[in-house]
């Protein structure tokens, strides 16, 4: 080049938000790549296990009895505090976890708000055409972002509502952002055999979820990184 | 069949269930006189359907006449104790449902709805039907299905358990193993 590095100096701060942009993206994706290789890789022992971690627990419809199951036999004080969310159409669910919480709180002495319950915008109706549910999709990731900046958890369990997807993408971005290192576990539904769920395949193709659980072999046959953990009802 | 015995008639209820779907064409065949018929036949002596968001209305029958004894509801808030007191339920689909009932030991047809998009609940139908635990038909087999069935053939269904996933979640996040 016959041009002087004045003159490429110029180039460059005249194509400064250009290249900006490029650093970003290249950061971005750094970053991104960076929590998929880390996505699935156990904590491991750095973590201190004695101090619990706040937990966001996703709720849905005919998924909430198998949610329940899972939340019985884990540690509460492990798991603390503890956000429920559901569908704000869905009203039973967020009930069964207020059933569930208050038997905890008799059996024990801890008392206070060791748990909170909260509704979603559904990013997609049972049936609802795929064009609409972009929009609604949408809407429901920015109620998503509201939510997850609020509560931050450190642990995310979901079980198949379509609800679970715009959380654990935001979750994912968290993550990517680096403001939280949270971890991800989705267990497909019983009712899934031998296909995937939506979500589950969003979450599993992704990679977005730490841990993939399924219920019966054919999955584990046909997903590979799933662990198979039998009936859970 | 009455007071002329010992005053006290055996009830055998069949309970018809379709949670909180519209699930019209079981209800329609369920009240259908074959399938009635072949009830009563097996020694059933009522029906009760639960009839969800349907819009089909069965005909409620006193069952004096040496029929089946017919009664339909929409929902209730307790589907546990119909469940309980009945010999023989007859469901949709629905997981919650299946396990319910199956939980609670009871003798059970899985009705598939063939109206359904995408109907990813036969699998799970059918896998349970393939293990035993239950059978499962259509709308239109219910009538064979019930002709043929043999309860006494049905594999009792063991409670599943979450423990295997607290284990991996609590391994995963570095939380000492239970003692």
């Amino acid at each position: 080049m016959e041009k002087n590095s004045s003159c490429c100096f110029s180039n460059l701060s005249s194509n400064l938000p250009i290249t900006c942009l490029i650093t970003f993206i290249t950061i971005f994706l750094h970053r991104v790549l960076n929590v998929i290789y880390r996505t699935g890789k156990p904590l491991g022992k750095r973590v201190s296990p004695q101090r619990p971690l706040s937990t966001l627990i996703v709720l849905g419809s005919g998924h909430t009895a198998e949610m329940i199951n899972l939340l019985l036999v884990l540690r509460k004080e492990r798991f603390t505090p503890r956000f429920y969310i559901a569908a704000a159409t869905d009203n039973m669910s967020l009930q069964k976890a207020r059933v569930l919480e208050n038997s905890l709180a008799d059996s024990s002495e801890t008392k206070g708000l060791s748990a909170e319950f909260m509704q979603i915008y559904r990013s997609r109706e049972v049936g609802q055409s795929y064009v609409t549910s972009v929009w609604t999709t949408l809407v429901a990731m920015a109620h998503a972002l509201w939510l997850m900046i609020k509560i931050r958890p450190q642990v995310v369990l979901c079980n198949g509502p379509g609800t679970c997807i715009p959380l654990c993408v935001i979750a994912f971005f968290i993550k990517v952002i680096g403001i939280r290192r949270s971890s991800i576990f989705y267990v497909e539904s019983i009712a899934r055999v031998k296909r995937l769920s939506l979500s589950g395949l969003l979450l599993y193709k992704l990679r977005i979820a730490d841990q993939f659980f399924v219920q019966w072999p054919q999955l584990q046959r046909k997903y590979p990184r799933a662990h198979y953990v039998g009936c859970l009802m | 069949m009455g007071e002329a015995r010992d005053g006290v008639k055996v009830k055998r209820v069949v309970f018809v269930t379709v949670g909180t779907t519209c699930f019209d064409a079981l209800v329609k065949v369920a009240d259908s006189q074959e399938v009635k018929d072949e009830l009563y036949r097996r020694g059933y002596t009522d029906l009760l359907i639960q009839m969800g968001r349907g819009s089909y209305l069965p005909i409620k029958s006193t069952g004096d006449d040496g029929s089946l004894a017919v009664d339909y509801f929409t929902f209730s808030s307790s589907i546990a104790d119909h469940l309980r007191s009945a010999s023989l339920v007859i469901s949709h689909a629905g997981s919650g449902s299946i396990f319910e009932t199956l939980q609670l030991g009871k003798p059970l047809i899985v009705v598939v709805n063939e109206d359904l998009m995408d109907n990813h609940q036969s699998e799970l139908a059918e896998e349970l039907a393939e293990r035993k635990h239950l059978y499962c038909a259509r709308p239109l087999t219910l009538h064979q299905t019930i002709a043929g069935m043999d309860l006494n053939s049905l594999v009792p269904y063991s409670p599943g358990d979450a423990t295997p996933v607290a284990k991996l979640i609590n391994r995963f996040l570095g939380f000492p193993e239970e003692s």
